[in-house]
């Protein structure tokens, strides 16, 4: 009979998940048990509780038999948790007062006789039965987000996410380290597989981030220190001093034409250490900001105090450099952050048989990059390191340093086809003879296929086989002062002597040498490759294990530029979905202190790995529930028991300890 | 031109994956399941050009299980150990070790031409070194000779005769001590083999 | 001076055979460094490659039998100047340490043998121990012949830089030459330093071994080298005594030094002239005599 003076009433309700569960399980047996258990009023067995007539079941189960608890003996609580608190929510419950047990993934999945699992299966609905009694009502804590996004990283990854952000009306800081945005992208010369010239499509970007109102550029700038949670980012950016006003230059870059080093003596890093720049220098000629940079560290002026100063006389009329001026903190207040801060090339230094750093003629991918644009060192002209000769063959390597125990193990995805568009934009500035050595050719993407058949009409030889050395050893007098590649061309099933005038590496992409630095800056994981970590490979590939920091482009894993434009707009609207709800709800599992028996023995901060306990001017510990992710560790560490966690209480966790032996 | 067509064509019921699966365990060819098929070894070895089966598809056959072919090709007694497809393997396979191993189960089965100087010249080290514990060239290079090619002395004569006035030649060889000691090392490992 | 422990020595078969120069000249200079060296007591074989064609488990019992015999004696390094020999040893304290089945039954040969178990005696090679033990600077002041022969290639060869690089480097080892660059001798820049010689195939399939070896005097004479220096006496050997087939083979003609490191180091640093087996050469005769006189010139050292 129904009772309403207080009593605990509990529905508990048994799922057979098809056949997943009830194979093994005799769920009939299971709910008939539980039917006797001390507070149960309503015992069921279903096929698909999280079906809508099994969550249908809930509701009006609640409402006619006045049912103030309820368990339901399914599947992970990871996948259907929150159904049934809806649910029991909608069935007029505080969804608190719902307890899951899983008898599949714990039970049904894992074993195989039958009699042995039923048995285990009653024994976790006793459990749970007198825990769900204990259990309190708790509510979801609400917290505010801060409109403004914080965007690191100006490339590409970085450009688009903070455009579209700004387009949508939100104000967004993009911080960059270099002194222009544009990251990698601005120094390829084509992009695969339609040969766009990666400037022409990048700049107009670049130029709507400078113009745009709704977007503060900070280049030469980096994140210092990064405090609180999501919704409530305190960021501290330092901005490195140019040693010129930005809001006074107007670009017109007559003091890097004045500049006492008439010949420029700086390797230029822009061009990978092809060209030479002057202390004072614009990266490269569609910079953005059109502001120059004095290098400290090359500036005649930092070294002895008795420069010339030329350039302070070219800028006469607007007095726009200042070696005075000294770097700037901003400290600013944002409700989430995109990592967008890109990635590294392979060393190919790693690989001494491949001879670069030995042989002078051995390049790398973006050296190439740099040397058929137009606006590249030597204007476009292929020609080796001499200056003057032009290439008759070429030898492309691909896979250099991936795919490989000895350096890294992935495969860097774009490799195969920059590799392709290399050799197409090599042999059509220079004509000369061109060998692409692969392991495999990879290309998944649209159009790249087609790519693939376009090289082969155009006579590129592909030999399928990883080159072995790089060598000037010359057996056969055609090979003199060349550089040979060994290969076996396991295609044609012959070890081969190729003998060329320049030799590309097709280096492989890394996660950033400092990416630990960065990470733990913002309190995020690496995966063990160096790259930044996803919530979820599969379904949150730009989501982050901490609330409220996305990730988009190359820092997450090598990715082509459609792809990392792609994961560029997808952070943004992953951030723009928490911006535009106001509020994100925390699940109530947060840790606590009971003040009066803290002992303030400070055992449990450094424990915490979200750092969410701070010692209180009063000397106790203090939990802040909304960077407490409720892992327990706390919990489980303090020695006065002071500290607890809500949905883990003592009393509820001996209850189902008691529930598991009672039927033992 | 020669009229005569030999039918090439390699059916399942050639490959033994049984002995693919026992090649695995042994120390160092546990990674030979991990080739993609590079052919950076073949491409590094100085001896590739002379095999028949490139060390690459030496392996290739292995894990395909095609023993007698791996077991009876010129590739692995042409192997000199220098390691370099070891070193430059980007799976770290330990190819060496797998011709080693592989001449161990050739000389086991006796899967090898009568006279290949080769693994003549490897048994008949092992004899001298089990009867004396140190090696002597020149019993070593007679017995081989005259086991496998004696017209490879008619070549390497004027070469014995400068290395025998520079006295780099000894006719006595030197016999260690502790010979029974180590033949009851080798012995146990025979009998620790056949366990 | 204090006492020092030296190093345990294992010559190795070829040294006492075709390989007599590499020890004569090793001796000395290590006499000469005043480093005690002390002969591994009934040392036998290390079975080089042929034992582990054969059969494993005796490749590494016959290493093993050295190995306890080394544990027992009084220095805690045992220096194998032969690559083969220097491989087998290394190599059998690698796989009994990483694989349970070789530690097996290595344990029963040497139980049966009534021999102790392995206590990690260090293995090491000559190159290294001048290069860390000694020093590129040591070796410089101690330093008083001035070179007067031409350029050299110094040839490492494959067992001792792989597949462990404790020797020096595999891809481009330096120490070598850095050796001889510091008593004096100029280094060309030789592309072939570790590639194989061929090893005992020159005296099974001679065709194939010859070429190998033709390859490698002709590229060190192409880069301007006078002379090869090797570690290796199977290398010295192969590159040293086949010289006249290389010749028959190939249609050009090699007289070449072929020396060991330790027989120019010893020479520069004053050693005894009739104790670097210098007459043991076969190659290149002339320039050895030309090249290594009494000539001791006092040299100013920074």
């Amino acid at each position: 009979m129904p009772d309403s003076n207080g009593a605990v009433r509990v529905g508990v309700y048994v799922c057979h998940c098809g056949s997943n569960i009830a194979g093994i399980v005799d769920c009939k047996a299971v709910a008939e048990y539980a039917a006797g258990l001390a507070h149960v009023v309503v015992s069921r067995d279903y096929k698909y509780m999280c079906s809508e007539p099994g969550q249908e079941l809930i509701r009006t189960d609640i409402q006619e038999h006045q049912l103030n608890r309820i368990v339901v003996a399914s599947c992970s609580p990871h996948l259907h948790e929150h159904t049934f608190r809806v649910a029991t929510a909608n069935g007029g419950l505080n969804p608190y007062f719902m307890a899951m047990v899983n008898i599949r993934e714990q039970d049904s999945w894992v074993h195989t006789d039958k009699a042995a699992a039923t048995h285990k299966a009653k024994d976790l609905v006793s459990a749970s039965v007198r825990r769900v009694v204990l259990q309190r009502p708790l509510d979801k804590a609400r917290v505010s987000i801060d409109p403004n996004v914080l965007v690191v990283g100006g490339g590409i990854a970085g450009i688009h996410a903070a455009l579209t952000l700004a387009n949508a009306g939100k104000h967004v800081y993009l911080v960059e380290r270099e002194a222009t945005i544009g990251g990698h992208m601005a120094m390829f010369d084509k992009t695969f597989p339609t040969l766009d010239c990666a400037a022409c499509i990048l700049t107009p970007k670049m130029s709507s981030v400078k113009a745009h109102p709704n977007i503060t550029l900070w280049t030469y700038s980096d994140v210092e220190n990064v405090a609180g949670y999501v919704g409530n980012y305190k960021v501290r950016v330092r901005r490195r001093t140019r040693y010129i006003h930005e809001d006074l230059c107007v670009g017109c870059q007559e003091c890097v034409e004045a500049c006492v080093f008439k010949v420029p003596k700086v390797n230029d890093e822009f061009n990978q250490g092809l060209g030479k720049r002057r202390p004072i220098y614009l990266p490269f000629p569609q910079a953005i900001p059109q502001t120059p940079v004095i290098d400290r560290e090359t500036c005649i002026e930092f070294k002895t105090g008795k420069c010339k100063k030329t350039c302070v006389e070219a800028c006469a009329d607007r007095h726009a450099i200042d070696f005075k001026l000294e770097d700037k903190l901003e400290e600013i207040q944002v409700g989430t952050i995109i990592l967008a801060t890109g990635f590294q090339t392979f060393d190919a230094k790693r690989i001494p048989y491949y001879g670069y750093g030995h042989y002078p003629n051995v390049y790398t991918a973006l050296e190439i990059e740099r040397l058929v644009n137009a606006s590249g060192p030597t204007s476009g002209e292929v020609v080796l390191r001499d200056g003057k000769t032009v290439p008759k063959s070429i030898g492309i390597i691909h896979c250099v340093g991936s795919r490989d125990e000895n350096t890294n193990r992935w495969c860097s995805r774009v490799c195969c086809m920059y590799s392709l568009k290399l050799a197409h934009l090599l042999k059509e500035q220079t004509g000369a003879e061109i060998f692409n050595f692969y392991i495999d050719v990879r290309t998944p993407g649209k159009g790249f296929e087609e790519f693939y058949q376009r090289l082969l009409v155009e006579g590129v030889h592909f030999i399928r086989g990883k080159v072995a050395e790089v060598t000037d050893w010359v057996f056969d007098p055609s090979e003199e002062g060349m550089l040979t590649l060994r290969v076996e061309d396991t295609l044609l099933g012959v070890v081969r002597r190729i003998p060329v005038d320049m030799v590309v590496l097709s280096t492989g992409l890394e996660g950033r040498h400092d990416a630990q630095e960065v990470r733990r800056l913002f309190n995020i994981t690496c995966a063990s490759e160096g790259f930044f970590q996803e919530r979820h490979p599969k379904l949150a590939p730009v989501s982050t294990f901490t609330d409220g920091i996305f990730l988009a482009g190359c820092c997450q894993g090598p990715k082509d530029i459609p792809d990392t434009v792609a994961q560029a707009g997808a952070a943004a609207a992953e951030a723009l979905a928490l911006i535009c709800a106001g509020y994100v709800e925390q699940e109530p599992n947060a840790a606590y202190v009971i003040a009066e028996d803290c002992s303030g023995c400070k055992n449990c901060i450094p424990l915490c790995p979200y750092s969410a306990i701070t010692f209180t001017v009063d000397k106790r510990a203090e939990v802040n529930p909304v960077l407490c992710k409720g892992c327990g560790t706390c919990v489980a560490a303090c020695p006065s028991g002071s500290l607890q966690q809500r949905m883990f209480e003592d009393d509820e966790l001996f209850a189902e300890i008691e529930g598991v032996l009672v039927h033992a | 031109m020669n009229m005569k067509f030999p039918r090439t064509m390699k059916f399942q019921r050639e490959a033994e994956p049984l002995w693919s699966e026992q090649v695995l365990k042994f120390p160092g060819c546990e990674r030979v399941s991990s080739c993609i098929q590079c052919g950076t070894c073949s491409g590094t070895c100085p001896l590739s050009i002379y095999m028949d089966y490139t060390p690459r598809k030496v392996i290739g056959l292995i894990r395909e299980g095609f023993r007698e072919d791996a077991l009876s090709c010129r590739t692995i007694w042409l192997c000199a150990s220098c390691y370099s497809c070891a070193v430059l393997c980007p799976q770290k396979i330990h190819i060496t070790d797998v011709m080693y191993h592989l001449k161990q189960e050739a000389i086991k089965d006796n899967l090898f031409p009568r006279r290949f100087p080769i693994p003549v010249l490897a048994k008949e080290f092992f004899k001298i070194v089990l009867s004396r514990g140190r090696s002597a060239e020149v019993p070593l290079v007679l017995r081989m000779a005259l086991k496998s090619n004696p017209f490879i002395l008619f070549t390497m004569m004027r070469s014995g005769w400068n290395l025998f006035r520079a006295g780099r030649i000894s006719l006595k060889g030197d016999r260690i001590k502790g010979v029974a000691e180590l033949r009851a090392a080798l012995s146990a490992v025979k009998e620790a083999n056949g366990a | 001076m204090p006492e020092k422990p030296g190093y345990l020595y294992f010559p190795g078969c070829s040294l006492r055979a075709t390989g007599v120069a590499y020890e004569e000249s090793l001796l000395e200079l290590f006499r000469m460094l005043d480093i005690p060296l002390h002969e591994l007591n009934d040392w036998n074989c290390c079975g080089a490659t042929s034992y582990m064609s054969v059969d494993e488990g005796s490749a590494f019992v016959l290493s093993a039998r050295n190995l306890s015999i080394a544990g027992g004696m009084e220095a805690p390094d045992l220096m194998a100047p032969c690559s083969a020999c220097y491989l087998a040893l290394r190599k059998t304290q690698d796989y009994v340490s990483h694989y349970p089945e070789t530690a097996r039954i290595v344990e029963e040969g040497l139980k049966a043998a009534g021999l102790k178990p392995l206590n990690g005696v260090r293995v090491r090679h000559p190159l290294e121990i001048l290069y860390n033990d000694i020093g590129l600077a040591k070796i410089k002041a101690l330093t008083v012949r001035k070179w007067q022969g031409g350029k050299i290639a110094c040839y490492y060869g494959c067992q001792a830089v792989r597949p462990y690089d404790e020797v020096d480097r595999p891809h481009d080892p330096m120490r070598m030459d850095q050796l001889m660059n510091a008593v004096g001798v100029e280094t060309v820049d030789y592309s072939l330093k570790t590639k194989c010689c061929g090893g005992t195939l020159t005296g099974t399939i001679h065709d194939v071994g010859v070429r190998l070896n033709y390859i490698l005097l002709k590229e060190a004479v192409r880069k301007g080298a006078q002379a090869i220096v090797t570690i290796c006496p199977l290398c010295q050997f192969n590159l040293d005594a086949y010289q006249a087939e290389v010749a028959k083979e190939s249609g050009e003609v090699f007289d070449v030094p072929i020396l060991y490191f330790t027989q120019v180091l010893g020479w520069a640093l004053g050693g005894n002239l009739k104790s670097l087996g210098l007459k043991r050469s076969i190659g290149g005769r002339g320039l050895v005599r030309k090249w290594f006189t009494e000539n001791r010139e006092v040299l100013a050292n920074a």
